[in-house]
């Protein structure tokens, strides 16, 4: 474990360091959500370093404080992929690595319609220890993260995750609806789940210098997510939800925060989840790559 | 832990070989050429937008800080592909060639919002609308004659 933490923590050093020294920040006009996505993908060429962290209480038992880091890259203008490394630390027991997950998202259409559809597929390696609540699936319920880390890390899970993401963007607002289905790879049934989402800039019209504090670099919403139970019990019994107000500041220096408090909607969620977020966007990350690899200059 | 070891690397490569992939494609086509080149067939997208986008007047025609705000706009989110100076890139091209400056505002607006996705420009509609409009007035003020104080022959 050791060595894995290690080797995570010297990939983040160098590209953290490869992002302060890169060259070109660009603005990132990011949406604030946390768990929902919508249909914008990430320009080509471009490496998204990303920072999430997830405190959340736990009736019962510890709390828990829940982290991932990911990489997002746009491979080309439709297929952005990226790689999380999730790990959690619970109150009073111990700090693991959780797992990794790799994901792509897929745009089909060439234009832009009143409704986008983008499609998700993920890969997910992941322990039982698993706390970072990326998404509500199955009948997935605040009990359930009651097991000690001592334990629940034996469990080792390989799980698919498919989503339709469908986006709209409507003077200035954004509204999503996700919807998730994942299939554990051993003989588990399909889980299945939702995410929605709104927000809209407090500013839509850009000012005319560069700026840290102007609204339109601060983006407001709202997302609400949950679990709908799975293929033998399809519904909302035993299933938990959360409604969430997201705020996201963009930075002319390309960083990006973000901040969600959450809030549990029934007994069997969390009673409240603070979630925040900090990202920087690199340009030209691809061109970079390719001429330490010898490519074109 | 080896599981997890092996994930990681699957990932890395995966990761890795997505990056070249995409960049051997643009490579291949690019080497040809040191810099920009003007190819008429590169502006085809602009003809493909539809009549009711083409006419589309500009709401900030008048706005007498959309140009500035374009400017930082265009800086932020364009210049790294099409140049600082909007003069185009290997990546992408100039937007001061008359396919450009000719097009109405309506159709610089369709194009900026739905991208050319199948040639690595994005879509922008993640700009608000009146964002993507005060691009528009930027890139059309490139192509209109150079302001009276700033030339030297204009002075006595």
């Amino acid at each position: 474990m050791a060595s894995v933490l290690r080797f995570i923590s010297l990939g983040l050093f160098a590209i953290s360091v490869v992002s302060f020294f890169s060259a070109i920040p660009a603005l990132a006009q990011e949406n604030p959500y946390i768990v929902a996505y919508d249909h914008y993908l990430e320009e080509p060429g471009n490496l998204e370093i990303e920072y999430f962290s997830t405190f959340g209480t736990q009736r019962g038992g510890n709390d828990f404080h829940a982290f991932w880091a990911e990489f997002e890259y746009g491979a080309t203008a439709w297929w952005t992929t990226e790689l999380y490394l999730d790990g959690q630390t619970t109150f009073n027991e111990s700090t693991i690595f959780t797992g990794v997950r790799w994901e792509n998202r897929f745009r089909p259409l060439k234009h832009e319609h009143f409704i986008n559809p983008v499609l998700y597929v993920e890969y997910e390696h992941k322990s039982g220890a698993d706390k970072i609540l990326k998404e509500g699936e199955g009948h997935d319920v605040e009990s359930d993260f009651l097991t000690p880390n001592s334990e629940a890390r034996k469990e080792h899970i390989n799980e698919m995750e498919l989503k339709l993401i469908l986006s709209s963007s409507f003077k200035g607002w954004n509204f999503t609806e996700n919807t998730l289905a994942a299939k554990d790879l051993s003989n588990s049934p399909w889980e299945f789940g939702y995410a929605l989402g709104a927000s809209r800039p407090l500013a839509l019209k850009a000012s005319a210098k560069r700026c840290t504090f102007c609204p339109q670099n601060f983006v407001a919403g709202v997302e609400m997510y949950g679990g709908l139970g799975d293929r033998h019990s399809f519904g909302f019994h035993d299933t938990s939800h959360y409604l969430a107000p997201v705020l996201a500041w963009n930075l002319p220096s390309g960083w990006t925060l973000r901040v969600s408090p959450g809030f549990g909607l029934n007994d069997n969620s969390h009673q409240f989840l603070m979630r925040w977020g900090l990202s920087r966007e690199i340009t030209g990350f691809g061109s970079m790559v390719s001429r330490l690899l010898g490519g074109h200059k | 832990m080896k599981p997890t070891a092996a994930a990681l690397i699957v990932c890395a490569c995966f990761l890795t070989e997505s990056v070249v992939l995409a960049q051997n494609g643009k490579t291949e086509k690019l080497s040809v050429v040191a810099g920009p080149k003007y190819d008429p067939a590169i502006y085809a997208e602009l003809q493909k937008a539809p009549e009711k986008a083409r006419n589309r007047a500009n709401p900030l025609q008048n706005d007498p800080e959309a140009v500035a705000a374009g400017s930082v706009l265009f800086e932020q989110h364009c210049a790294e592909c099409h140049g600082n100076a909007a003069e185009g890139s290997r990546k992408a091209p100039s937007l001061l060639v008359p396919e450009v400056q000719n097009a109405t505002p309506g159709t610089l607006f369709w194009v900026i919002t739905n991208g050319v996705v199948r040639k690595k420009m994005p879509v922008w509609s993640k700009l608000p609308e009146p964002q993507r409009w005060q691009l528009v007035r930027y890139i059309k003020s490139l192509g209109g004659p150079p302001p009276v104080a700033e030339t030297p022959a204009a002075k006595p």
